[in-house]
């Protein structure tokens, strides 16, 4: 696995990309979980305070929407538009494997995020580690690899590398707005909250939550994030082109 | 032995023809060139030839190997150099020749291959921080890392300075005695006379015409001009009486001779016949330029 070996040594080497996904979310999580109210309970999220799963969660959900909707499709188009996935196809290896060895990486990547907020939130906020883990595993695994289908879309979309990421971030202020970045999903008018529960950010930034606290995850949760595996991994086998 | 065969190729895209019927075969040990202007359907050609695209029409064999059915085969026997592929920036050197080396069952021990393009040197460099000749050496040995018999390399001095140009010459010429068959796509007519042992001009998906450079030259008939000053008056009969003298008119002190053939010999044999001693000898050739246009009325660059 050289493409692996290399692929990372890449991605260390051109270091702020990772370096920002990693470090925002958690500069943020300690700023602003540092405000001594948000340690406090809030009859707005049912009594938790924001530092107990909000804050943390939230944090991750930007993580993971930052590599998947940002750092994968400007990767990907990159390596498209230099022609390198066509000159692999000249090879004996399928380009399939860089993509692969890119979705990989990118999913440690949010996994090295989700540790690092995990610890930090812990030992500087006091939250806790989340207590249904294995459910949190499968929520982050489930969440994590839907984003990435639609960071794949994106790729796929993208007609130069530039414009990549640009359609990234716009894609994730919705995203974030839905997973509940600004208005938690507690104090979210019904329709607001419906449409939150059936756009891939909210199922995941609220099944984190819910398993972060010790609950079960809502099964609806569970299946959206599983349909848009589907679907937007679906789209991108049928829209990805190698060169 | 014909290692590559094409016959007939078609190719169109959606909205038009990019090659409408090309053949030729190459030898095994030559080198090939591939040379027309742009837009004529030179890469299309090669793209076809190199499995990456689906031809509408023609056979293409590869040593026998059809690059449609049996691309897997064809990777094994085929590296290709493509047009403006390039790398990650934060690749190193080795990085990619270590890493395209592990594709390969087979591959060629890549610190020799390194070495032989040159770039030992630069070898913890970063693919972003070469230069033009330098990437496309780089590139070459990537085509050539899993001991291909047949290299296609496209446009592969676009862009580079002269030195760095004539660099990469010696490097193919290298190359082509290690045994590798080479394919050849430019549209620098010096780089076919100076490399390819055959060539096909291709215009407009067509190929206009095929043989050696030299052959296409003195095929299409044009006049070559010898022009010197002698050290005596010459008397124009006597060159006009040679066969492959056309015309003798004079500038000043200088005696300009147009015709076909062997005429530079013919010239100063006739000339030494005389005692006449050409002074300031200079011989103007038609070259593949001037065949391309003799041959489709149009220029190639």
């Amino acid at each position: 696995m050289k493409i692996l070996a290399v692929e990372t040594k890449m991605l260390l080497r051109d270091w702020p990309a990772p370096l920002i996904v990693l470090a925002l979310p958690l500069g943020v999580l300690l700023i602003l979980g540092s405000i001594p109210s948000f340690s406090e309970p809030n009859p707005d999220l049912g009594g938790q305070a924001f530092n107990d799963t909000q804050m943390p969660a939230l944090m991750l959900v930007l993580s993971l929407l930052t590599v998947s909707l940002t750092v994968l499709p400007g990767t990907l188009a990159t390596y498209r538009e230099r022609g390198i996935l066509r000159r692999m196809s000249t090879t004996p290896v399928h380009p399939m494997r860089v993509l692969g060895v890119q979705l990989f990486i990118n999913l440690v990547l949010g996994a090295l995020a989700a540790v690092l907020l995990i610890v930090m939130a812990k030992l500087v906020l006091g939250s806790a580690i989340p207590k249904q883990l294995p459910g949190f595993v499968l929520v982050f695994l489930l969440g994590t690899a839907a984003l990435l289908s639609m960071g794949l879309v994106i790729a796929a979309l993208a007609k130069t590398a530039k414009v990549a990421p640009v359609i990234g971030s716009v894609a994730m202020t919705p995203m974030m707005f839905v997973s509940g970045m600004w208005t938690p999903r507690e104090i979210m008018p019904p329709v607001l909250r419906t449409i939150s529960d059936y756009s891939v950010g909210g199922p995941l930034a609220a099944a984190l939550r819910d398993t972060w606290a010790g609950n079960a995850p809502q099964p609806l949760h569970l299946v959206v994030m599983a349909v848009a595996v589907v679907v937007f991994g679906g789209l991108a086998v049928r829209l990805f082109r190698w060169e | 032995m014909n290692l590559i065969e094409v016959s007939h190729l078609h190719k169109r895209y959606r909205d038009h023809v990019a090659v409408e019927d090309v053949s030729f075969s190459v030898d095994e040990g030559e080198i090939f060139g591939i040379l027309g202007p742009n837009g004529a359907g030179k890469t299309t050609t090669v793209e076809c030839v190199s499995g990456l695209r689906k031809p509408d029409g023609g056979r293409i064999r590869v040593a026998g190997v059809d690059p449609v059915g049996e691309r897997d085969r064809l990777r094994l026997i085929l590296g290709a150099q493509l047009q403006s592929a390039i790398l990650p920036d934060q690749i190193k050197v080795w990085e990619a020749l270590d890493l395209y080396a592990s594709f390969y069952p087979n591959p060629v021990h890549w610190p020799d291959l390194l070495d032989q393009v040159g770039l030992t040197a630069k070898r913890d460099a970063r693919f972003g921080k070469l230069s033009g000749g330098q990437r496309q050496r780089l590139s070459v040995a990537l085509a050539l890392v899993g001991r291909p018999r047949v290299a296609v390399l496209d446009e592969l001095t676009t862009g580079l300075d002269p030195q760095a140009r004539r660099d990469v010459w010696e490097l193919v010429e290298q190359i082509r005695r290690d045994g590798v068959t080479i394919l050849l796509v430019t549209h620098f007519m010096e780089e076919a006379e100076r490399l390819c042992d055959r060539v096909a001009l291709i215009d407009g998906g067509k190929v206009a015409a095929a043989d050696t450079p030299a052959g296409l030259i003195a095929g299409v008939g044009l006049d070559q001009s010898v022009r010197f000053r002698p050290s005596e008056p010459v008397d124009d009969g006597v060159l006009l009486a040679l066969p492959e003298v056309h015309a003798v008119t004079r500038d000043g002190a200088h005696v300009v001779v147009r015709g076909t053939g062997n005429l530079a010999p013919a010239v100063t044999l006739a000339l030494a016949e005389h005692r006449i001693v050409p002074g300031d000898l200079r011989i103007e050739q038609a070259t593949l330029d001037d065949a391309f246009l003799a041959l489709t009325g149009r220029k190639l660059q």
